[in-house]
């Protein structure tokens, strides 16, 4: 599986991930957030910035179901769902994840006609540090 | 400055065979489109001065020059974000002839994405996407990244599969016209559509470009120097490149409207310039590496407002005889995918009035790149 090839700008987010915590950069001056993750602020180019704490709550915005030909150990999980999910308390953030039963389950545990656009679901964390995504009303 | 409006004109197109595989390597492709093309001109090659093409393109400008015999050049410039640069290589050679940096240009594209590896495949390469939030998801191909946008697109607008089965329809039935198409004797039925593989749900197989070997060239002059080719002018009206504010790529997520594109950006630019309006194109090349972009495209270029993308294939509107023809040679869907470069080509066909499925007296039409990526755009006329 392929794990994140982070940059300075994105190496706090999967930092705070390690932890269990989803958090995103925002603008420590204007108070804007913003993702992915840049050095200054588009809306006031500041350059002081800070990690929010978020409730880990959205819902889903779109959602795929990859089928091969896929990188090998994507392909023997395949088909799979990959969602992306906006924010309750930033709706502009989106962030891209994987539906599944428990943290530590496969891609593929969720079956994919279980998938709604608008389905509320909650942040979890499993042993990888990639958040992941369950549905609030499994 | 009289700006760029007609002040150039593409004089010299030139092909070679597209294929799943082609045994010759890609310079070697690279120089036979690249002398097609002046041979059609009837320029001799000491007279080019000038080159343009992908930053994706292999074979490099010294490469190509020395082997091909151009004279001194003056200009040349690469643009990036794959097909998105298609018609920019033409915009940037009609801009430094237009101001005097050069006389004679070429444009190309050579590519062996038929035979060759899939640049998604390679995971050390960081595509032109922020990877690290994506991929370790499984959002791997640019199929995956364009299926989401289409997703909610279907969602929001109540567009359907048989919207994109229009799309596909439209340029398999041109490629079945055009002999040169690598899908010329495979005609498309709905339930071919319909019955086929997934690739990335709600995308299915022909939902998705072919991967084709090939290379293509075009042959950029001013309006002077034009009248002296071989062919009638096909003047470059109006060109424009886009990229708009808090854009993302293929992975558009992150912003207010992700729905909306590189092609609003381009379009505003581009009919600000020109004499005439969405209304007056006779025939479009608009880039089809997924049937999902062309709905996006017909609203970003001003077909038809927000929303109305999908409903606008309907009614054979995008067949010969339609409301506005389709990718007449087959397009990236049905004639080959060489990052979008034969649907230039194409135009300059149709305004030649030599296309395999000519559209009666066309004397307009708009060509764009890639939308969903940083893109540019063509208008061109007769």
């Amino acid at each position: 599986m392929l794990s994140p090839v982070t940059d300075p700008d994105g190496a706090p987010f999967w930092r705070y991930a390690a932890q269990g915590e989803l958090r995103v950069q925002a603008c420590a001056d204007c108070g804007e957030p913003r993702f992915p993750p840049r050095p200054c602020c588009p809306h006031c180019q500041s350059f002081a910035s800070e990690w929010r704490r978020t409730s880990g709550q959205g819902r889903i915005w779109s959602y795929v179901v990859p089928h091969p030909p896929l990188l090998p150990d994507y392909a023997e999980q395949a088909p799979y769902n990959v969602i992306v999910v906006e924010l309750t308390d930033a709706p502009r953030i989106r962030l891209v994840g994987n539906l599944v039963t428990a943290p530590d389950a496969p891609l593929n545990s969720l079956s994919p006609d279980r998938i709604r656009i608008g389905a509320k679901v909650q942040a979890v964390f499993g042993p990888t540090g990639l958040p992941r995504w369950v549905l609030e009303r499994p | 400055m009289a700006g760029l409006r007609d002040a150039t004109a593409i004089v010299g197109i030139g092909e070679t065979p597209f294929a799943k595989r082609l045994p010759e390597d890609e310079k070697t492709l690279a120089c036979r489109a690249v002398l097609a093309a002046l041979d059609d001109a009837g320029i001799a090659p000491g007279e080019v001065d000038a080159l343009a093409s992908y930053t994706m393109e292999e074979t490099d400008e010294v490469e190509l020059a020395k082997a091909v015999g151009f004279g001194d050049l003056t200009f040349f410039s690469k643009v990036g974000y794959g097909g998105g640069g298609s018609c920019a290589t033409v915009a940037h050679l009609a801009a430094a002839i237009a101001t005097g940096q050069a006389t004679v240009g070429v444009a190309w594209r050579s590519r062996k994405r038929g035979s060759g590896p899939r640049p998604w495949r390679n995971t050390t390469a960081q595509l032109p996407t922020p990877a690290q939030w994506t991929r370790p998801y499984g959002l791997l191909r640019p199929v995956d990244e364009i299926a989401m946008l289409a997703r909610r697109y279907m969602h929001e607008y109540g567009a359907t599969r048989d919207h994109l089965f229009n799309v596909a329809l439209a340029c398999r039935n041109r490629a079945n016209q055009n002999p040169a198409a690598v899908m010329y004797d495979r005609p498309l039925t709905r339930e071919m559509y319909m019955t086929s593989r997934w690739i990335s749900e709600p995308l299915c197989l022909f939902d998705n470009c072919l991967e084709t070997d090939g290379a293509l060239a075009c042959v950029i002059v001013s309006r002077e120097r034009a009248r002296d080719c071989r062919h009638t002018p096909v003047y470059v009206h109006s060109a424009a490149q886009g990229l708009p504010a808090q854009h993302h790529g293929m992975v558009n997520y992150w912003n207010d409207d992700p729905l909306t594109g590189p092609a609003w950006t381009a379009a505003r630019h581009l009919w600000k310039h020109a004499d005439f309006t969405p209304q007056d194109v006779d025939v479009a090349q608009i880039y089809d590496a997924f049937t999902a972009l062309i709905p996006l495209s017909l609203e970003g270029y001003g077909f038809c407002g927000r929303g109305e993308g999908g409903a606008f294939t309907e009614g054979g509107a995008l067949e010969i005889g339609g409301l506005l023809p389709l990718n007449t040679g087959g397009g990236g869907l049905s004639e080959a995918y060489v990052h979008g470069f034969n649907l230039i080509n194409e135009g300059v066909k149709q305004l030649r009035g030599t296309s395999t499925a000519q559209v009666p007296g066309a004397a307009t039409c708009l060509v764009t790149a890639g939308e969903g990526v940083p893109t540019s755009a063509l208008l061109l006329r007769s």
